[in-house]
Formats: C-alpha cells, sequence, structure tokens
C-alpha cells in the first residue's frame, strides 16, 4: 500500500474515457461500481464540456455482487449500442470490477454488435492514466486501421507530386493541458509550411478517420505519453516515419520545423525567416537581465518538463536547479535532460517526495503542475503551471498554446509574471522595512495586497519554523547578529544563502556564524 | 431496468406508490461525505482504504479547495497487496503508523473502507481493533464503508456517524431528559439551533457530529433525537438501539420545516405553546420576510431533482409549500419512508417520486418535461445547459448553511440565482 495524499494521475480507465470523450462516433462501455460517475465532472466541469462523456458505466452495488453482474454488463453495453448507434465501442473495467473478473472483452464479443468492438486491459493497481491513455489509443488504432494495412514487406508509394504532403497529428485528447490549442497552433504552421494535416486524433477523430491514419506521408507525434506507441505501430505497419521533437519552446519549435520539413521534403526557409516569435527578443531586452540565473525547479510530466527545462535554460536564462517526472514511462529522457543541466532527476509520483525535494533546493521559481502549486504555495515560492494535472483555470477561455512561436510568447509570459518584478526587487533589497511593500508578501503587481489572510499566516509560520528547525538540527549555529543579517536577504533567495552559509560553516569546522561567515560564505559561493 | 410506470402521489401521502428504476447511477459515493466531515470534526483523520480511482475521485471532488494538508488521505492497495505477496494488513498497520507519526495531533482516525477493499473483503473492523492496541493512548481508530457498491453520497456521513454512536458515552436511565441534534450543520446553523433550544428551555442540547471528537454527547433511554438530515438511516436504528429515541418531524428548510422541527422538541419537553410562539416568532417573520425575496421569482416554475443526496423530498416540500414551485419529479438515490413520513405528508399533490435511477431514461423525462430548474450533479449540469435546461448544482445544497429560519432566504436564493442568471444574459 502506499499513502497517497494526492495523485499525479488518475487510474488507467480514465485515460481510456480521455481517448473516447476526445473522439466522435465511439462509445465506452465501462464495468464500474456505483460512484465512478464522478469522472464524468473531469471533462464536464474542469474542461467545461457542454456534452456528457460518451461513456456508460454498469454501476454495479453490493447487492448485484451476489447476481450476475456479466449479465448486467451485456445490458449495458446492447442499451448503450441502440441508444448511442456508435461507429465503434470500447468496453473494459474499473478497478473494482477488475477484482470481479467478468472479462468485458469476452462479454462483448458474445454481444455480436454489428460494429467493430475493443476489448481494453487495464491493470489499475499497476499502471495509470496516461498509460490507460496510450494503451487505448494505441489498441484502437490497431483494430481500426489495422484492416487497412497493406502486405508486410510493401514499400510506401511515391507521393503524388501534384499534391501537397499530409501529416496526422497524434495525441491531443479531452483533459489534455492546452491540447485544444496546440492543434490549432501546429496546424497552422504546418499550413504555412506547405503541409496538411490528415487526421487529428483522438481528438475530435471518428472510428472512420482512424481507419485511414495510413493515408497520411507521416505522423507528428504531439504528445509521446499518448501517441508514441501508436505512432510506434503505424510506423512499423504503413511505414510512415513520426517526429521526434515536441514544438515547446523557440529552439524546439525551430527544431521541429526542420525536422518535419526534413521528412516532408519542404523549405522551411519563409517559415523560419523574420521573428516569428517574441520570446527571443523579450528575453534579450534589458528588463529581462534580473530572470539571469534565476532558480528554477520543474516537475510535470516528461514532455513538458523535458520542454521547459530547455526554454528555463536556454531561452530565459534561468538556473535549473531540479528536474523531475511523475511518468515513469519516460524516467530516461527526462534523466538525460536532467544530466545535461547537472542535477539529478527526480522520477517519483509520491508529491510529499516533491515538496520535500522543494523545500531542500530553495528554488525561487517552481514550474509545475496542479500540486505544485500547492507546495509552492505552502513554501512561498512563484509558481506556474507547465503541465497535467491542472485545474480549471488551466483550461482558459482565450487562446493559450504551448507549442509553436505563439506557444512560446504564451510561456514567456506566464513563466516570468509570477516572480518579483525587477525594480520591486530592487527596492526590496535596499529598503527593507516598508509596512506595506515588503518581502513576506505578495510581488504587489500580482495584487494580492499586504495583510494575508489569517490561515495563511499560520502556514506561513509553522513552514519558518520548521524551516528553522531543520537549520538548527545541524552542528552549527548562528549568532544572534548574523541571524537579523541573514533577515536582510530577500526572502526569495534567503534559503538558499542559510543553507550556503551553513555549508561552508560545516565545511570550515564552524560552530558559529557571524555576520563575517556569512560574508565570507557570499564571497565564496557567489550569487 | 424497468420501464417507467410512472406513479403519481395524490394527495400529499405517504402511501403513494413510487418509481424504482435501476440502471446507470449517475451518483457520488459515500467517500465523499469525507470532505464536510473531515471539516467538521477537526481533531478526525480520514484514511480510505481503497484504489487509484478513490484518491482521484477525493482530490477531483475536493478540487481546488484542497489545501496544503488535508486531513484525509488514501492507502492505495497495489498489485502486491491483490497477489499475497504483502499482507494486506501488515501494509496497513505500516501506512497507519506513517501517518500517525506525520500527524501525532490526531485523536481520531476512521479507515474508510472503498469497493476494492470491500470487494477483497479487507476487514478493517478487525484493523481498526488491532491498531486501537497499538495506539490506545493516542489515537482512537474506527472504521465505516463509503463504498459506492453500499452507500451514496451523503450515506458516508451515515456510515460515519453509525460508526461514532457506539462511542458515545452511556447516559444512565435516572439521567434527566436530553435532546441531540443528529448530522452534520454548518458550525453558524449549529449556533443558532443552540440559542433557539436553550430560549425555549429545551436541553441540555448535544450535537452529533461533536466538533471535537473528545466532545461526543451522552446517550441513554431519556435522551430523545431530533434528525436534522434525512440521510441518516443507520445512525438512527443505532442510536435507537442505545435506548435513544427519534422525535418525528419534517426537516429545517424553511419557516415552516424549521418551526415543525423546533415544534417537535418543544412538544417533547412541555414547551408551553405560548413561549413557543414568542421564542420562534422573530426568526419565522424573518423567514418569511426573506423568502419574500424570491417568490415572484420562483413562484409557477416546475422544478425537476434528479437523485443526489436525500435532500430532494425536504427541498422539493419547501419549494413547493413555501415558494409555490411546481414539482415535475421528485428523484432520490433512497427513500426511508420511516425518515421521510412527516415529509411525504406534506409533499403536494401530483408530484411524482422516484428512487434508484436510469439516468438516461431520467434524462428523457427531464428533456420531455422541460422543468424551468433541474437539480442535477455536476456531471449532467453543463451537458443539460446546453440542450437549454437551467440546472442547479445538486452538491452546493450540502456545503451551504441551508437549515434553519436565517438561511431560509439563502437557501431560496439557491434556486434563484441560476433563474436570474438566466434571464441576465444576453450572449
Amino acid at each position: 500500500m502506499q499513502l497517497t495524499v494526492w495523485t499525479y494521475e488518475g487510474p488507467p480507465h480514465v485515460g481510456a474515457m480521455r481517448i473516447a470523450t476526445a473522439m466522435e462516433g465511439i462509445h465506452y462501455v465501462l464495468h464500474a461500481p456505483q460512484g465512478d460517475t464522478y469522472a464524468d465532472l473531469l471533462f464536464t466541469m474542469i474542461e467545461r464540456r457542454n456534452k456528457r462523456p460518451p461513456v456508460t458505466y454498469t454501476t454495479f452495488e453490493a447487492r448485484d455482487l451476489g447476481t450476475d453482474t456479466a449479465e448486467i454488463f451485456k445490458n449495458a453495453a446492447r442499451e448503450a449500442y441502440e441508444r448511442f448507434q456508435p461507429q465503434a465501442m470500447l468496453v473494459g473495467a474499473s478497478c473494482t470490477a477488475e477484482l470481479i473478473q467478468d472479462d468485458p472483452g469476452g462479454l462483448a464479443k458474445a454481444l455480436a454488435l454489428p460494429i467493430p468492438v475493443v476489448p481494453l486491459e487495464l491493470p489499475s493497481y499497476q499502471r495509470k492514466e496516461n498509460w490507460g491513455a496510450s494503451e487505448t489509443f494505441y489498441h484502437l488504432v490497431r483494430a481500426l486501421a489495422g484492416p487497412h494495412a497493406p502486405a508486410p514487406g510493401t514499400e510506401r508509394p511515391q507521393r503524388d507530386a501534384g499534391r501537397r504532403p499530409r501529416c496526422n497529428l497524434l495525441g491531443p485528447t479531452a483533459l489534455g493541458f492546452r491540447h485544444r490549442d496546440d492543434v490549432a497552433e501546429i496546424t497552422r504552421l504546418l499550413d504555412r509550411l506547405g503541409i496538411d494535416v490528415a487526421v487529428t486524433a483522438p481528438l475530435g477523430a471518428t472510428p472512420a478517420d482512424i481507419a485511414r491514419l495510413g493515408e497520411a506521408d507521416f505522423n507528428v507525434v504531439l504528445y509521446p505519453e499518448i501517441a508514441q506507441t501508436a505512432a510506434g505501430w503505424l510506423t512499423r505497419t504503413f511505414r510512415q516515419p513520426a517526429t521526434k521533437t515536441v514544438p515547446i519552446g523557440f529552439g524546439a519549435t525551430i527544431d521541429f520545423i526542420k525536422e518535419v520539413a526534413e521528412i516532408a521534403g519542404v523549405d522551411p526557409t519563409a517559415v523560419l525567416a523574420g521573428a516569428p516569435s517574441r520570446l527571443p527578443w523579450y528575453s534579450r531586452s534589458v528588463d529581462s537581465t534580473y530572470l539571469t540565473g534565476k532558480r528554477v525547479f520543474i516537475f510535470g510530466d516528461a514532455t513538458h518538463v523535458v520542454a521547459a527545462a530547455r526554454i528555463a535554460d536556454k531561452e530565459l536564462g534561468f538556473k535549473v536547479v531540479g528536474l523531475g517526472t511523475y511518468s515513469r514511462e519516460f524516467a530516461r529522457d527526462v534523466r538525460a535532460a536532467a544530466e545535461s543541466y547537472g542535477v539529478e532527476a527526480l522520477i517519483t509520483d509520491d508529491y510529499l517526495e516533491v515538496e520535500e525535494k522543494v523545500a531542500e533546493l530553495h528554488p525561487e521559481l517552481v514550474l509545475g503542475t496542479q500540486m505544485e502549486r500547492h507546495i509552492a504555495k505552502r513554501l512561498r515560492v512563484p509558481c506556474a503551471v507547465i503541465s497535467a494535472p491542472v485545474h480549471v483555470q488551466d483550461f482558459p477561455a482565450r487562446y493559450s498554446p504551448q507549442m509553436g512561436f505563439e506557444g512560446a510568447n504564451v510561456i514567456f509570459d506566464t513563466f516570468v509574471h509570477p516572480l518579483m518584478m525587477g525594480l520591486e526587487e530592487h527596492l526590496l533589497g535596499m529598503f527593507r522595512g516598508d509596512f506595506e511593500f515588503h518581502d513576506e508578501v505578495q510581488p504587489s503587481h500580482l495584487g494580492h495586497g499586504a495583510a494575508p489572510a489569517q490561515d495563511q499566516t499560520q502556514i506561513k509560520e509553522t513552514e519558518i519554523e520548521k524551516a528553522e528547525i531543520a537549520s538548527v538540527a545541524q552542528a552549527v549555529t548562528w549568532a544572534a547578529e548574523a541571524e537579523q543579517e541573514l533577515r536582510k536577504i530577500p526572502f526569495f533567495v534567503r534559503g538558499k544563502a542559510r543553507r550556503n552559509t551553513e555549508r561552508f560553516a560545516e565545511e570550515r569546522g564552524l560552530a558559529t556564524i557571524t555576520v563575517e561567515t556569512l560574508y565570507d560564505a557570499k564571497a565564496h559561493f557567489g550569487r | 431496468m424497468n420501464p417507467a410506470g410512472v406513479a403519481r402521489v395524490t394527495t400529499g401521502c405517504s402511501e403513494a406508490p413510487i418509481l424504482r428504476e435501476r440502471g446507470q447511477r449517475e451518483v457520488f459515493c459515500g467517500l465523499t461525505g469525507i470532505i464536510w466531515l473531515h471539516r467538521k470534526i477537526q481533531d478526525a483523520f480520514f484514511l480510505i482504504v481503497g484504489s487509484r480511482t478513490c484518491a482521484h475521485l477525493m482530490q477531483s471532488a475536493a478540487g481546488v479547495m484542497i489545501f496544503a494538508e488535508p486531513r484525509f488521505a488514501t492507502a492505495v492497495i497495489e498489485e502486491r497487496d491483490l497477489a499475497g505477496m504483502a499482507d494486506a494488513n501488515e501494509e496497513l498497520d505500516r501506512v497507519v503508523t506513517q501517518l500517525l507519526a506525520r500527524r501525532p495531533e490526531i485523536k481520531l482516525l476512521f479507515l474508510v473502507g472503498s469497493c476494492p477493499s470491500e470487494v477483497i473483503k479487507l476487514d478493517l473492523s478487525r484493523a481498526a481493533d488491532r491498531l486501537n492496541e497499538k495506539f490506545a493512548s493516542t489515537t482512537r481508530i474506527l472504521n465505516y464503508s463509503g463504498s459506492g457498491i453500499e452507500t451514496t453520497f451523503t450515506q458516508g456521513e451515515d456510515a460515519c456517524l453509525a460508526a461514532l454512536v457506539p462511542q458515545m458515552p452511556e447516559a444512565s436511565a435516572q439521567a434527566p431528559a436530553s435532546l441531540l441534534v443528529v448530522g452534520s450543520l454548518a458550525d453558524v446553523v449549529e449556533d443558532q439551533f443552540r440559542r433557539l433550544f436553550d430560549d425555549l428551555g429545551v436541553g441540555p442540547v448535544g450535537f452529533l457530529p461533536p466538533r471535537s471528537s473528545t466532545e461526543l454527547p451522552e446517550v441513554g433511554p431519556n435522551t430523545r433525537f431530533l434528525m436534522a438530515q434525512p440521510y441518516l438511516a443507520d445512525t438512527r436504528r443505532i442510536l435507537e438501539s442505545r435506548g435513544a429515541k427519534a422525535l418525528q418531524a419534517p426537516f429545517p428548510f424553511g419557516a415552516e420545516g424549521t418551526t415543525a422541527w423546533l415544534k417537535a422538541a418543544a412538544d417533547c419537553f412541555g414547551v408551553d405553546e405560548s413561549r413557543f410562539t414568542a421564542v420562534t416568532a422573530l426568526g419565522r417573520e424573518r423567514a418569511k420576510r426573506a423568502l419574500s425575496h424570491y417568490q415572484e421569482q420562483l413562484a409557477g416554475k416546475s422544478i425537476f431533482f434528479f437523485p443526489d443526496s436525500q435532500l430532494e423530498i425536504p427541498l422539493a416540500r419547501f419549494l413547493s409549500r413555501e415558494l409555490s414551485m411546481r414539482i415535475a419529479e421528485i428523484g432520490t438515490p433512497y427513500l426511508h419512508r420511516q425518515n421521510l413520513a412527516a415529509e411525504l405528508d406534506l409533499l403536494p399533490e401530483g408530484a411524482v417520486l422516484s428512487e434508484g435511477q436510469d439516468v438516461d431514461r431520467q434524462l428523457d423525462r427531464a428533456r420531455a418535461a422541460r422543468p424551468d430548474l433541474t437539480v442535477c450533479g455536476l456531471g449532467l449540469a453543463n451537458p443539460l445547459e446546453a440542450e437549454g435546461l437551467t440546472t442547479k448544482w445538486a452538491i452546493e445544497l450540502v456545503f451551504t448553511p441551508i437549515q434553519g429560519y436565517e438561511q431560509a432566504g439563502d437557501l431560496a436564493e439557491l434556486f434563484a440565482r441560476p433563474l436570474n442568471r438566466a434571464a441576465r444574459l444576453e450572449v
């Protein structure tokens, strides 16, 4: 058993729901106990969809367990077919139904429905949401596109020279972080390159669309967590190349354009010319100088984490001090990225471990998920959201892609916004006793005023206490005037200064930290 | 899944037949009760023993209101617990020990059963006994089930309170008569009721659940209890088995419901008519005045309740009698005739009652009825709005202070607001 306060991912059947809900003309019959319909809320509330997810739950109860739950499943599947008339059906079990072993796949087959029925085996006690989505998409693609596969060994026919190259966009789902706008941005970008999008899937696709995936010249894998498995199968079966670069960030978008242009045989020069994104200039303008070396901690799914780290390091001039993911399936990629920034990757789905890491590293900015928002709030570190899981505010009404050139613009604003504005940061460093603008309140451009709410104050005090205890636990003690001097260092770098000074003192066997030690350490480590 | 043979209540009579349906139920499981219970009982912690789905439900349902350190968590069952590679009981003990080390201030720990733990028959009551020995000096450990297969939404509170009742101190047979108010109420509502009972001279009054696990009221043969919530069937039964006697009353919604509810206690404690009138007159008058603001907007409007919390029948009674709304259908997940006897008598003629659910058929009925207002869960609300039906999401009724005189206007406003908004918007 694992003690869990938060979970970064839902169970795998929620991943399957994300595929079904993204698509049109498909229905998912889910063997699940009463209550599991809570998952509908994710789509109707968080993503604000205006339709019920195409999911029928058997919602069995305790009194049904003595009788024939298999019969309940068959009835539900039959009635769902009659009522919704889907073109294809997914059938599967949730965690509780997995325990009673009714075999939804076999039962649905016995119904002999006149449509393709794709059985899903999603081990709930082993795997999670993204894996469930990936597996569902893969099986759906195999089941629907498989019948159109050429004989093994057949060469891909040459593209008709009179036709623009076309690709599929693979990976966007329901409940995906900014999937809606990423698709729009990348579709536009590809169009400017002279490339058409044949099918976007699963988002907005029908089973008939899935059946013709093999017709495109190549595949663009937008979200490897969802689509890499399916894309691999398409490459093997239809000899369609698949892109490897995820176009999040300015540099990644350039690389993506070059990769796609190469695959499609088009000239990218016109698209790359000029100033396709504002990020480079904004980041080079002198206003951004104070961003240099800001210490940032990054956590989320593998794709967004790797992309954010590159942006932070190469495009904004931050210093990546920590990097991690909950996507175990992609741990290797994240480890490699972490190594290139000289840090060790944190691969975990334990929220408490992430919290501990953030507390230990004292970053000045956290880029993470909804959960890191809570961690950052507790530790009073600025934070921006870069990855699912996210809450309703991260399904915005406005156009907010993460991908492509406009995505880079959005990201610049998003990453910089929570940080203290440059002038305010300077003034705080100079004048410390201001009753209104002091360093224990939110930056004033965030408008939260000087008086934090009562309960926040309590959290803050206990956190500071904890930090004090943690540092006192070491062999070194702080002289009173050194402690005072430490408080003159702005809040967002104070933790780091404290730690550096203590390390400095420990390494030199000093029992007491004086004002001199503090400044010695400062001179030793630099900022 | 029987076809809809719709029955009608003719004379506000408790004998009326009820449409009973089985099929897909679009409801929460009992685990969601934790979201308000952990705030009510401040020294209690709720540890769900379940799957990732349970943990996911809790964080989705609690949503943005979750705070850095909630007083609930999930012990997620893993493959090795199922394969018998790890003794599930030893694992549970380890997790509880880890948890109590992290939160030493916790005085009461609930091990909350879920569908997976019930299906694999993990005996949480024995686990609670075992852990009680280990943590006897610091933390009391109880268990109940909030699983979807056994409980629907607010029934989770019923199961929790039913687990608390055996822990209540025994009041002797010689003890003077006391009143117990049963069911979670917002603190502000609890305080108002306490003042009213004081003014009436009714008491001593205890509340279940209490704000702290160390303040459990006594119970015995001279305890009379008033149900503040309609969904507490098991709690009622267990209280009765300890000798306490239930007072029959409608639930304290609106001026009428609150008056009748207080009257049941006043009559039992021999409060004379003039004192009752004197004490309640002001509140009653204020409630009526507050309700009058919404009369015009709500009168004559039809309302359709999807099943959710078991509050549906008392709320429909309030809306029809005090605000003249028309009832299209009242769906309830369970209908306990004994608990609702006084309510059923007050229901208007012609109200369609349904118990249980086949959500697709019920949606068909709602679409056919085209009610002015549909009370339903968040899984249905936006889709119905998109079809042009105005909705009131039901869960809010469980999270808002709505009982008593002072909240009568607020309660009406909850139903008036979506209609007001629909009328206001020009987009």
